[in-house]
């Protein structure tokens, strides 16, 4: 499963979009997008520093 | 300016991204006569702000830049670090040749950045994203964007990518990948009021309390700082975020005792070497897109400025010569390097080694240098100082000195 964000804790920072290693996730300005290419690595879950991430591994 | 779905813009150049770097090389290619073109996703320049706000003041004659005092929040004299078990040492500005610098106004700093480019005559659009490179024959042909709800393209004879630690743009271009999760820098930040620091010294808290990383309190007037740490993302295992290590580092200490938080700021640094490739046909990146963070520091401010202004010449002479192809663009990377990555690989080699000492090696090292009273503090008089007192610390550093 690709993670899913909680747009309730999301501060749309990007520090997920730049750790992706596969470049599956995109910020817009009030949002972030997973995209199916997610390798489901569970590194923008860590990276995330409010937790807004759950799953992905 | 007002577009409407399916427009094409023509332009010399596309900048995406607005923030300094991106201003500061549309500033120097308007100067020398391109037809410039800023994107920027967020709807403000500069805001929310996702920074420390430290910066030296070391570069102002480079940049050009004649007022500092209208981004300056606080001015500092000096730097304090603190090993785990609390010994420290004071870095002056005499020993730090100046680089200690102020602690700034992001917002206002970026929006200066942006008016200096506007001056040049540079053009801006806000609240617009760029969605994909437009490629024609492999050469990069500008960018398909969106905004206010308007698809529309931007063709140019450069793209610059100055997109920031979360860069597209480089991806997109087939430049780089993924960064190793240990050449990453997460971060978390509160702006705190009422709370009890020297607001004359930046102050850094070294060792295990932000593992990889170190916990910084940058003074924005009496009384109130940005409290923010950064962590190497392959330290973290997913118990534990930034902001929880932090909340922990704050209600550890007597300093923040009535401190209030009045803002929160999350964001990433890349510590890793500078990228391998910064120029393709038709496009070149900038600062945190080409990775030319100081991996020792995680600041980015000033190394992203300085390779602004050479991208921006470099561009106005490929205006000239009619040339954007990726052997043309090699007097971008040639310029660049020769400026900044002797420093940046060093630095990062010293990030590898200082990533391996636990809290027992901080609290040595800090000790020694403090009773060193050193003059200068260079990292070279640095590893010489500690060498005299605990050689075998040293070993490792050896070939750096
Ligand atoms: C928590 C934190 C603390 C920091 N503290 C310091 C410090 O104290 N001192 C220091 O020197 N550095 C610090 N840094 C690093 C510093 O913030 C960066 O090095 C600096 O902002 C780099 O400037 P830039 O112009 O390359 O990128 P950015 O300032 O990140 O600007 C990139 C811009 O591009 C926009 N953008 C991204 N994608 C698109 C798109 N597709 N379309 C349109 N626009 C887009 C973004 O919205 C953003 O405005 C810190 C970073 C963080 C995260
Ligand atoms: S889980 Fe891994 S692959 Fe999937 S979006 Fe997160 S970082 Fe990218
Ligand atoms: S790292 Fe976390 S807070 Fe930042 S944009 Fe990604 S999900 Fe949101």
């Amino acid at each position: 499963m690709k993670p899913e964000v909680d747009n309730d804790i999301c501060m749309h920072c990007g520090a997920c979009v730049g750790t992706c290693p596969v470049n599956a996730i995109f910020l817009k300005e009030v949002s972030v997008e997973i995209s199916d290419d997610c390798a489901e690595c569970g590194l923008c879950v860590k990276a995330c520093p409010v937790a807004a991430l759950k799953g992905g591994i | 300016m007002l577009v409407s779905e399916g427009d094409v813009l023509e332009y010399d150049v596309v900048v995406v991204g607005g923030g300094p770097t991106g201003s500061t090389t549309a500033r120097f290619a308007a100067r020398q006569g391109a037809d410039v073109l800023v994107l920027e996703k967020r709807q403000e320049i500069g805001s929310p702000v996702r920074c420390g706000e430290g910066v030296s003041l070391t570069w102002l004659d480079e940049l050009e830049i004649d007022d500092y005092k209208k981004w300056t929040s606080q001015k500092v004299v000096g730097a304090r670090l603190y090993s785990p078990a609390g010994n420290t040492l004071e870095i002056t500005e005499k020993m730090a040749g100046d680089e200690v610098g102020v602690v700034c106004e992001r917002d206002i700093f970026d929006k200066e950045m942006a008016n200096l480019a506007a001056r040049e005559g540079a053009d801006f659009m806000v609240k617009t994203s760029a969605l994909g490179l437009i490629k024609d024959d492999g050469m990069i042909k500008g960018v398909k964007a969106r905004s206010m709800g308007k698809n529309f393209e931007i063709h140019s004879d450069i793209v610059v990518g100055a997109d920031g630690f979360e860069s597209q743009v480089g991806r997109w271009a087939g430049l780089y990948g993924a960064i190793s999760p240990n050449d990453i820098m997460t971060c978390f930040q509160y702006r705190m009021a009422d709370i009890e620091f020297d607001s004359r010294y930046t102050h850094f808290f070294l060792g295990s309390t932000a593992p990889g990383g170190y916990v910084w309190v940058f003074p924005k007037g009496e009384g109130i700082a940005n409290v923010g740490l950064g962590i190497q993302v392959s330290r973290l295992d997913g118990s534990k975020t930034p902001k929880d290590y932090l909340d922990e580092f704050i209600s550890s200490r007597k300093e923040f005792e009535d401190g209030e938080a009045i803002d929160m700021v999350a964001g990433a640094v890349s510590v890793a070497p500078p990228a391998e490739k910064t120029t393709t046909d038709g496009l070149i990146l900038v600062g945190d897109a080409a990775r030319v963070v100081d991996p020792m520091t995680g600041g980015g401010i000033v190394n992203g400025l300085k390779q602004a202004k050479i991208a921006g010449e470099v561009i106005g002479e490929c205006i000239e010569e009619g040339r954007f192809d990726d052997e043309f663009l090699q007097l971008y990377e040639k310029r660049w390097r020769d400026r900044l990555e002797n420093k940046l690989w060093r630095n990062y080699m010293a990030k590898e080694k200082a990533m391996t000492l636990d809290d027992k090696t901080f609290d040595k090292v800090i000790d020694a240098l403090s009773d060193l009273g050193l003059e200068k503090m260079s990292v070279g008089a640095i590893l010489e100082g500690v060498y005299e007192r605990y050689p075998e610390l040293i070993k490792e550093f050896e070939d750096m000195l």
